[in-house]
């Protein structure tokens, strides 16, 4: 191996980090507002990335259906749990929220999609179709369990990827699609050919780093999510919503989740089917990170993203075996340095 | 206490759960019956390969608490492992059985090792890393076919008779149902599954009565394991060929999916749900594609939305809606030969020689350079006001907590540094101040937990039942001490359904089963009434002249004053007094601390 296959190993390597590192995030940040481990939100990149395929081709994409079906549900989930204690003003939120907002969506996809508008406007799209299901799902499937213990839920989310795998096939079907990159410019440094795609992924991620942090030291519902996050009882307390900020969490989580495979989409074919491994990756920098730290996260995240592109290289049968099994070290590694096994919460 | 003595297997917990037992050996009829299609057959014998896989996550999920999203994959483990040797070195596939589960536990063994002494929620999630890693390494190793796997794999052999048809294989497979059944009954029925059970009630609870409790959690890993690699072994030779496919992540969830909707905590729970699950699974497979108008595995929809329903609407599963659980009675051997007791120290040996103990939390100073004693044959209390540190020096005596500096010495030896079971051996018990109990077990079963040190029998001599003397002892002891406290009468009730007065009891029984030299209790009397309060304080009179020691913690002034020989009063962490009852109730600092300066 030479220098510049190494370079070229860790460029690749850095770039697909990049892209975990996102997802990384946001498990860290899902887990610490609402104890979920999100196992559900590799399928957000799937569903990013086939909704922006789709809207490049000129189609209206399956997702808006899900969007609407998903709205819906979240509706009649919404007055169920607050029966019997709604006033008007919830009722006419929970109505914006749950069907008005789908609806304008759906409508402007409707509209738009048929005009192949641009990419710009592609992404946009894509992003608005796809985010708002995450804060429903959380709506649906997590609010009537959030006293439930770390493993009910972590059980709930692998109920909900199950589910949401088989509807990726039901409204995107069994093909694997690519889109056009955010640009075609081609940069050389050294031996280095950079793709923009690159150049716009690491970019991206790095704003979007720098934004959640400004987020969470600035923000009025920044604070409160960090506040949510050290003590549900004691947020509560102090009169943050705490419900609300599971959904802003969700929300951040479907977000960056889509963001992903609208970036990953251009670099690679991706299936109904192939959030998983992807978002199998964040979650294993996630762990590695300990399921604490953002930059925890972000440093595993880059090594996952190397690790993978140099087994790749050696043993590309075994990138797999070689990625989840990088894990098992780093939990031997925590599991001597705790003496014993804390109750659990 | 004078029920029929009978050898203690009858009436306890297990058996009476496995009414289905008996129906399922008529079932074992039914591929006899005239016109049954092979197909329901083929149903019902991968309804068994799956309950036996549920049945081990029943152990390890259901009562272990911990959760595998790697099931499938460790059946894989004994599903090629028999495959490659029957068939690539073409051994009979009965020596497949005794090399997979040998596999299987290795395998068990060096993750369960890596990850069960992490919370729960890890091992959960470092399970589902490397049953992908496993997963890949099977689609991928030459030895094992790649993605085409293992075909041709000879059936299993009898006398010479290849076990080729449906009806064959479903009878070694329900026969193997059974018996992994009644093992997993026995299993959770002695001393090594009450260790299980009792993870339940907190690890701390469980490592203050001598529970190894990495241990016990790698035993439930283990077991869950052999069962998988078992259901493994039989999968291999009924469909006679093994790819990755079945091994995978989603086979995995469906296992987990089967013990959640059946009832995680029930053995014929397992049952319940694999058949539910094999059933509808197959159903949907048909029904589905035609609705959707292509092949794909839609069913996955379904399954998704039936695991979050029933988290969230039954989340106890099926199993118990269909049977209301109640309390059944265990009865006693009570002629069984008593347990072997301590010799207690002579009177006014020092025990517990507490020296400048010191307990910091960053900045906090919880307990600062405490220091007191309790000889052989005295009740100490520990008084204070809230937040002044008792409940901590209570948790630093017993080893929960380690201190940040400063020692402890029982009878003599530096405790300070040791796991809190460790210090439980030498004979020091304790009761908590938020009741641990485990909700899931009677409250004889509860109290036999405090007997644990006190007996010796592992978990194979469990699952074959050859413990029954030993287990009849500790049974005896935990009734003996019931009704030393006077609770005798309620041994069969779920623990946690009584007064919470009468459960701090329940914890003293349990602690007095140890036969400890130096008892610990953390608010005994709250929540007793006036005359509840009066027996305790007998009770603890009796162990006082039997030469117990007892340090407690108390708030009832009344109690407290009657009862103690010395009194240590705390505040704030540091030690404000230290005297007899009557020279604390003058002593002017305590005055000012309990009722402040003007008082």
């Amino acid at each position: 191996m030479d220098t510049s296959i190494l370079l070229i190993l860790v460029q690749d390597g850095i770039v697909n980090g990049a892209i975990y590192a996102l997802l990384a995030l946001s498990l860290v940040l899902v887990f610490a507002v609402t104890r979920v481990i999100y196992v559900a939100q590799g399928e957000f990149v799937a569903y990013g990335a086939l909704t922006y395929a789709a809207l490049d081709g000129g189609h209206v994409p399956g997702a808006v259906w899900l969007l609407c079906v998903l709205g819906l549900a979240a509706c009649v989930a919404g007055f169920w749990q607050a029966r019997g204690r709604r006033d008007l003003a919830t009722t006419v939120r929970l109505l914006g929220e749950t069907i008005v907002l789908p609806a304008g969506i759906a409508g402007a996809t409707w509209v738009l999609a048929p005009m192949k508008p641009g990419i710009v406007v592609d992404v946009l799209l894509a992003l608005a179709i796809v985010t708002p299901m995450s804060p429903y799902l959380y709506r649906i499937a997590f609010q009537p369990l959030a006293n439930a213990s770390v493993l009910v839920l972590l059980i709930t989310a692998v109920g909900l990827h199950l589910a949401l795998v088989g509807c990726g096939l039901v409204f995107f079907g069994p093909e694997g699609f690519r889109a056009p990159a955010f640009s075609d410019a081609m940069l050389t440094a050294g031996p280095l050919m950079i793709p923009g795609q690159a150049i716009w992924i690491v970019a991206i991620t790095f704003v979007l780093m720098l934004s959640l942090y400004g987020f969470f030291e600035n923000a009025l519902t920044g604070k409160a999510l960090r506040a949510t996050a050290v003590n549900r009882l004691g947020a509560r307390l102090v009169g943050i919503p705490t419900e609300s900020a599971g959904m802003v969490a969700f929300a951040l989580a479907g977000f960056m989740g889509a963001l992903s495979g609208v970036l990953i989409v251009p670099l690679a074919t991706v299936y109904y089917d192939s959030g998983f491994t992807i978002g199998l990756r964040g979650f294993t920098a996630a762990i590695i990170g300990g399921l604490g730290s953002y930059p925890g996260a972000v440093i595993a995240a880059v090594l996952v993203g190397v690790a993978e592109s140099f087994s790749s290289f050696w043993a590309s049968a075994f990138k797999e075996v070689i990625v989840f099994t990088a894990i098992i070290p780093v939990l031997l590694w925590r599991s001597l340095r705790h003496r014993a096994v804390e109750d659990e919460e | 206490m004078s029920a029929p003595k009978e050898d203690g297997r009858r009436g306890s917990t297990g058996m009476s759960h496995l009414w289905p037992l008996p129906a399922l050996a008529l079932a074992a009829l039914l591929p006899w019956l005239p016109d049954v299609p092979s197909f329901w057959i083929t149903l019902l014998n991968y309804t068994g390969i799956s309950a036996i896989v549920s049945i081990g996550l029943v152990v390890l999920t259901g009562i272990g608490g911990m959760t595998s999203f790697g099931q499938a994959t460790i059946m894989g483990l004994g599903a090629y492992t028999t495959a490659v040797m029957s068939k690539s070195y073409a051994m009979s596939p009965w020596l497949g059985l005794p090399a997979g589960l040998a596999v299987t536990a290795c395998g068990a063994l060096v993750l369960g090792a890596v990850t069960v002494r992490l919370s729960g929620h890890y091992l959960a999630v470092g399970t589902i890393a490397w049953s992908a890693a496993l997963y890949y390494s099977f689609a991928n190793l030459d030895f094992v076919g790649r993605n085409d796997g293992i075909p041709g794999i000879p059936p299993l052999e009898i006398l010479g008779i290849k076990l080729i048809d449906g009806r064959a294989s479903f009878v070694v497979i329900w026969i193997g149902v059974i018996l992994v059944a009644l093992a997993t009954n026995n299993l959770l029925d002695c001393r090594a599954g009450r260790a299980i059970r009792a993870l339940k009630g907190g690890t701390v609870a469980a490592a203050s009565f001598g529970v190894n409790t990495a241990r016990t959690r790698l035993l439930a890993f283990v077991y869950a394991a052999l069962l998988a690699g078992f259901a493994g072994w039989l999968y291999a030779h009924m469909q006679r060929s093994v790819n990755p496919t079945p091994f995978g992540f989603y086979p995995s969830i469906q296992y987990l999916l089967m013990a959640v909707i059946g009832g995680a905590a029930h053995i014929p729970g397992a049952l319940l749900g694999a058949a539910v699950v094999t059933i509808v699974n197959d159903r949907l497979q048909d029904v589905l594609p035609r609705l959707f108008g292509a092949r794909g595995n839609y069913e996955t929809i379904v399954f998704g939305i039936l695991l979050i329903a029933t988290l969230q609407w039954a989340p106890e599963g099926l199993w118990p809606h269909l049977r209301r659980l109640r309390a059944r009675h265990r009865s006693i051997q009570s002629d069984a030969a008593p347990l072997v007791a301590r010799a207690m120290p002579a009177q006014g040996t020092p025990v517990l020689e507490v020296t400048a103990l010191r307990r910091t939390f960053g900045g906090l100073v919880a307990v600062n350079d405490i220091s007191f004693s309790a000889g052989a044959g005295e009740i100490v209390g520990l008084i204070g006001p809230n937040g002044a540190g008792k409940s901590t020096t209570f948790n630093l005596i017993t080893g929960v907590d380690t201190p940040s500096g400063g020692a402890v010495r029982f009878r003599g030896a530096d405790i300070s540094a040791r796991p809190a079971r460790a210090i439980a051996r030498l004979g020091i018990a304790r009761s908590f101040q938020h009741v641990k109990l485990v909700p899931t077990m009677s409250v004889i079963e509860n109290v036999a937990i405090g007997a644990h040190l006190r007996g010796h029998a592992g978990a194979l001599s469990g699952i074959l039942r050859l413990d029954r003397t030993e287990d009849a002892r500790l049974y005896a002891e935990a009734a003996r001490q019931l009704t030393r406290v006077g609770l005798a009468e309620v041994a069969d009730r779920p623990a946690t359904s009584l007064a919470l007065g009468q459960q701090r009891i329940i914890e003293i029984a349990r602690a007095l089963c140890l036969d400890p030299v130096l008892l610990l209790l953390d608010e005994p009397a709250a929540g007793l009434r006036h005359n509840e309060k009066a027996d305790l304080a007998d009770l603890l009179r009796r162990l006082r002249a039997e030469g117990m020691t007892i340090l407690l913690v108390e708030h009832d002034m009344d109690f407290v004053m009657g009862l103690t020989d010395r009194l240590v009063v705390m505040d704030f962490g540091t030690k404000l007094a230290e005297g007899s009852p009557e020279q604390i109730r003058t002593n002017p600092a305590v005055i000012e601390a309990y009722l402040g300066a003007d008082a």
